[in-house]
């Protein structure tokens, strides 16, 4: 996915200068500039606490800057995040958080997917089609009447994409989507994002997955330790940018070892690797490595 | 009832609308309250097990149900009727200036209010039993309870099984690490700081909660949606029950 939206799309989002200071004392973002334009998918890479969460949270508006300016869907974020306001841009903006748990506050999946639509005012018939639609595009209709305690981690996921789906949004935030997954539940998640992403809609997704960045993205921004932006451009050059992904923690090196041969290589945080060596014999195998 | 596996059942009551199924059984609920009458009672518990066993509900589960705690409480709270209640009684005993004994009406006003309160709770039981707790949450509506209320509960419904899962996650994790026999003190304080620590998380979730909330549109305004479509059988079966509920009004007063 590696082509870049044309430069003369809109900005859905501009930041400058901005920091976010939570309790007056532990600095999350620390002089973040970015710009995000429409129809781009726009993959947020860094290690835990780099504050991506927050970054997502400040995008959909419900946080505001400490300081710096933003701006959102071409206004001053503080005025379209106002009163009334707010409804036309969460109408625009939907957030999928982290922990599903947290989105899937309702009785029943419908009642979740619903409670958007229901917010805006819609007419019955209206929530109905918007609920329909959302439930069908995530393929999950067969869960409408279900409790959220039943469901799996991965339908819940989708659950919580679904909810935001309802309200028809030009924007979509993801925050860490395939966190604590399976592998195969991973792949259909990061299918349907990409579908998402397909369908001309701005994504924005905060991952330290690095192998689903390709699927997902055709930009890559990296948020380093000290909090700001430390690289920006297409997924094929950040990601073969080894020395900058050691430095903002998404890989590492560490010693391992393969039945007699012990050594040392790049990793990254999750998933596995094949990688081959020459064995004593002279033989080149490969292996496959679960990582730490 | 986590399960809500009777609820799914393909059952009489299981059918009718939840909106209708709690004016139904608020109406006989009221009329059972209402009736002194040992004779009302007792057709009306008949009829609630022939419901019952319309919902395909199981027999001793949900006769289980209803019996298991009414000896206890309402048993207790009659009891000083029986021994203190008006004459004619069996027997008499003399305790100085207290005349206890057998009460006849006491023993009459007590079955008849252990009788009640069977009926009372099995409506109860039955309603829970057959309608998912979403519908009778939302169906509070019908009975003009405030949309702020029915969400709260709604809520907290949701998130009382979370909380349960941490909770247990947390037992299991102190069990794992207990190497020796704690003490009933260190017990006791082990549950105040899991408390504490179960309150800490519930209040950060409460708050990112509504932060979920607000990013879906929320301003405080409480809107609920609702798929529940009346038919002719949904209203047969509430005249049904009123029928009933007038009836045992009426027949309370002829026959105790």
């Amino acid at each position: 996915m590696d082509t870049v939206a044309p430069p003369a799309a809109e900005a859905v989002f501009k930041l400058a200068g901005v920091r976010y200071v939570y309790n007056g004392r532990q600095v999350a973002l620390d002089g973040i500039d970015l710009e995000i334009r429409a129809g781009e998918q726009v993959a947020l890479l860094g290690a835990n606490g780099t504050g991506k969460s927050t970054l997502l949270k400040m995008l959909d508006g419900i946080i505001g800057p400490s300081e710096g300016s933003m701006q959102a869907l071409g206004a001053d974020v503080r005025l379209v995040t106002a009163g009334d306001e707010a409804f036309r841009f969460h109408r625009e903006v939907g957030l999928v958080f982290q922990d599903p748990d947290v989105q899937l506050f309702s009785p029943t999946v419908l009642d979740d997917v619903a409670f958007g639509p229901l917010q805006l005012g819609l007419s019955p018939e209206e929530v109905k089609r918007c609920c329909d639609e959302a439930l069908d595009q995530m393929g999950i209709a067969h869960l409408a009447d279900r409790a959220p305690f039943e469901l799996s981690g991965g339908e819940k996921k989708r659950v919580a994409i679904a909810s935001v789906l309802s309200l028809g949004p030009r924007v979509i935030l993801l925050d860490e989507p395939t966190a604590s997954l399976d592998p195969r539940t991973k792949w259909v998640l990061v299918n349907l994002i990409r579908m998402l992403g397909q369908s001309g809609r701005t994504i924005v997704t905060a991952t330290h997955e690095l192998d689903i960045v390709p699927v997902i993205a055709d930009r890559v921004v990296v948020i380093g330790e000290n909090r700001r932006v430390v690289a920006d451009g297409r997924p094929s050059e950040v990601l073969a940018n080894r020395e900058l992904l050691i430095e903002a923690n998404l890989i590492h090196e560490h010693l391992h070892q393969h039945g007699g041969l012990a050594h040392t290589h790049e990793h990254e945080h999750d998933g596995t690797h094949a990688h081959a060596h020459a064995a004593a014999s002279g033989e080149v195998r490969t292996f496959r490595d679960p990582g730490p | 009832m986590f399960t809500e596996e009777h609820a799914r059942r393909r059952g009489w009551l299981q059918a009718v609308d939840p909106r209708i199924k709690v004016l139904m059984f608020a109406a006989v609920i009221i009329a059972a309250s209402a009736s002194s009458s040992f004779g009302v009672l007792a057709g009306l518990y008949l009829l609630l097990l022939a419901a019952a066993w319309k919902s395909q509900l199981p027999f001793e589960l949900f006769v289980r149900r209803t019996w298991v705690g009414i000896p206890f409480f309402a048993g207790i709270v009659v009891l000083p009727s029986i021994f203190f209640g008006l004459p004619p009684r069996l027997f008499d005993v003399s305790l100085g200036p207290l005349q206890l004994g057998l009460s006849l009406p006491g023993l009459y006003g007590a079955t008849v209010f252990v009788m009640r309160v069977a009926v009372c709770v099995s409506l109860a039981v039955l309603l829970v039993l057959t309608t998912r707790w979403s519908d009778l949450l939302k169906s509070l509506r019908a009975l003009r309870a405030p949309q702020v209320f029915i969400l709260i509960l709604s809520m907290t419904y949701r998130y009382v099984f979370l909380f349960l899962h941490t909770m247990n996650g947390m037992f299991e994790a102190r069990k794992s690490r207990v190497v020796a026999r704690p003490g009933g003190r260190e017990d006791r304080r082990w549950i105040a700081r899991s408390m504490g620590a179960l309150l800490n998380r519930s209040f950060k979730m409460s708050g990112d909660v509504y932060a979920a909330m607000l990013a879906r549109g929320f301003t405080g305004e409480v809107r609920t949606y609702s798929t529940y479509r009346l038919g002719m059988a949904d209203w047969l079966a509430l005249a049904g029950a009123f029928a009933v509920a007038v009836g045992a009004a009426l027949v309370s007063r002829w026959i105790r």
